[in-house]
């Protein structure tokens, strides 16, 4: 199965983790049009291969951390 | 089966995907429209994808009146598809159970049955004692880990064979002249001026006005060949299949609250589904911890069951949308229709996406059917909120 490389706790099971996904940058809610806002929900890249992600480390550290995983083979890295 | 040909340089409709989707589009496109000049592309080989990987489930018992009507379209096409396709599709009406285990899940079903019945959908609540008559296997008692408090039952549900669903529509297609390409991967979707112009193979290009994208697993990469975003997240979700054994389980039974559904083949083997894996991904391995987790949840249905062996298990690719509901017509770039984001829900409404893609492109305009799945109404924020019935329950 799939191991997470933890920043803090080293390389774990991935049932220890929650997935969170791609990072993506919230757009200010006072200044953001509805069709950005939209975008912002509901919109992914979806990316097929080596991408950055966020996985929250739930029976761990408890922090949230930064991977790079092929989508592809589910191969993981740590994240530059 | 169907006939090979060479690639044509030109056709009038490009279908990229041949699964049940694609090639119902094709088919019904051809016998509905009289539009014949169709070309089905399919990277793999025809039901390699998410209609070869399926659970086989049917059922029109949703929670939203669109859908409801919707996948009830599908189920009756579904019903007389032998007869139309002229090949033994295999259909076998069992009965379908969703099973609640909590107060909360009870009102859903509750919710579910009424909506199903306005819409004139056969679906009734019934108690755990009907369960246990209708599967008396089933762990009823008041001991289990997450009782059983009753079920929604929809006796229209049923399995079918989906292989032979995907051949009996090729087959039916290639004779009316459609050309159903394996092996055919599409690398680009040509697009000038706002207007699809065709599709660039690996074995060569073909020009096409119009050019549907009915793919899964790959369908936001594929739409991005034209330029098209989509609102879809890839996931694996898997199944698992026992080793025969004598026909005791007649009704289709679905836990959401145990994220497992069984039903037995008419061969006697038991299949077993789940929920998507909890991360996305474009792999389809099968893992340990989904069988260990599957089969802790059957037992916990149905204790008697833990000497079954399985035979295999696979995983297929689910396009998720935000609401749970596919995303179905044109795009902003004209000519270039989408049949995608069928989540985990894509095998039973395939004969009637279809015949509602069909008319769509013979039309110009999405029928009515259809109207609500479209791709803009994730920008006009207009979700359809599908979850409560979509969700596991398949």
């Amino acid at each position: 199965m799939l191991r997470v490389p933890c920043p803090w706790c080293g390389p774990r099971d991935a049932t220890e983790f929650g997935y969170v996904g791609e990072p993506r940058r919230r757009p200010d809610p006072a200044t953001t049009t509805p069709e950005e806002w939209r975008t912002y929900l509901y919109e992914r890249s979806n990316v097929a291969g080596w991408t950055t992600e966020r996985w929250y480390h739930r029976m761990g550290c408890r922090r949230y951390i930064l991977v790079e995983r092929d989508t592809v083979t589910n191969e993981t890295r740590p994240a530059r | 089966m169907w006939r090979e040909h060479e690639l044509e340089r030109r056709h009038d409709v490009v279908i990229i995907g041949g699964g049940i989707h694609g090639l119902a589009t094709a088919y019904y496109l051809a016998r509905n429209h009289g539009i014949t000049d169709v070309a089905v592309l399919d990277k793999g080989y025809l039901g390699g994808g998410g209609s070869g990987r399926n659970t086989a489930i049917l059922r029109s018992n949703y929670l939203t009146p669109e859908g409801v009507a919707f996948y009830d379209r599908s189920l009756e096409l579904y019903r007389g598809l032998a007869a139309d396709l002229n090949f033994n599709v295999m259909f076998s009406r069992r009965g379908h159970l969703t099973l609640a285990h909590s107060d909360a899940s009870l009102r859903t079903m509750r919710w579910r049955a009424e909506v199903n019945k306005a819409s004139g959908v056969d679906s009734e609540v019934i108690d755990a004692d009907d369960v246990r008559r209708l599967v008396p296997l089933m762990d009823t008692s008041d001991r289990a880990r997450y009782p059983i408090l009753g079920a929604l039952h929809h006796p229209p549900g049923g399995i079918i064979r989906h292989d032979a669903v995907v051949w009996g529509y090729a087959r039916a297609a290639d004779s009316l002249g459609v050309h159903l390409h394996q092996d055919t991967e599409v690398t680009g979707i040509d697009v000038a001026h706002g207007r699809v112009s065709g599709v660039r193979t690996t074995r060569g290009d073909i020009a096409a006005p119009v050019v549907v994208n009915a793919t899964a697993g790959w369908s936001s990469l594929v739409a991005a060949m034209a330029g098209v975003r989509l609102p879809v997240q890839t996931f694996p979700l898997q199944a698992a299949v026992t080793e025969p054994v004598k026909p005791f389980l007649r009704p289709v039974v679905v836990s959401g609250t145990l994220h497992v559904y069984v039903s037995q083949t008419a061969r006697g083997e038991l299949v077993f589904g789940a929920s998507v894996d909890p991360f996305a991904s474009y792999s389809t391995r099968g893992s340990l911890e989904f069988t260990e987790g599957l089969a802790a949840h059957v037992l916990q249905l149905m204790p008697s069951l833990h000497r079954l062996r399985l035979l295999r298990q696979w995983a297929g690719l689910c396009d998720m949308t935000p609401d749970f509901a596919p995303i179905m017509g044109p795009t902003d770039v004209e000519g270039f229709l989408v049949d995608v984001g069928w989540g985990t829900y894509g095998f039973k409404a395939g004969p009637v996406s279809g015949e509602a893609m069909a008319a769509c492109i013979a039309t110009g305009t999405p029928p009515e059917l259809i109207a609500p799945f479209g791709l803009e109404r994730f920008a006009r924020g207009d979700l359809m909120g599908e979850k409560g019935a979509a969700a596991v329950g398949h």
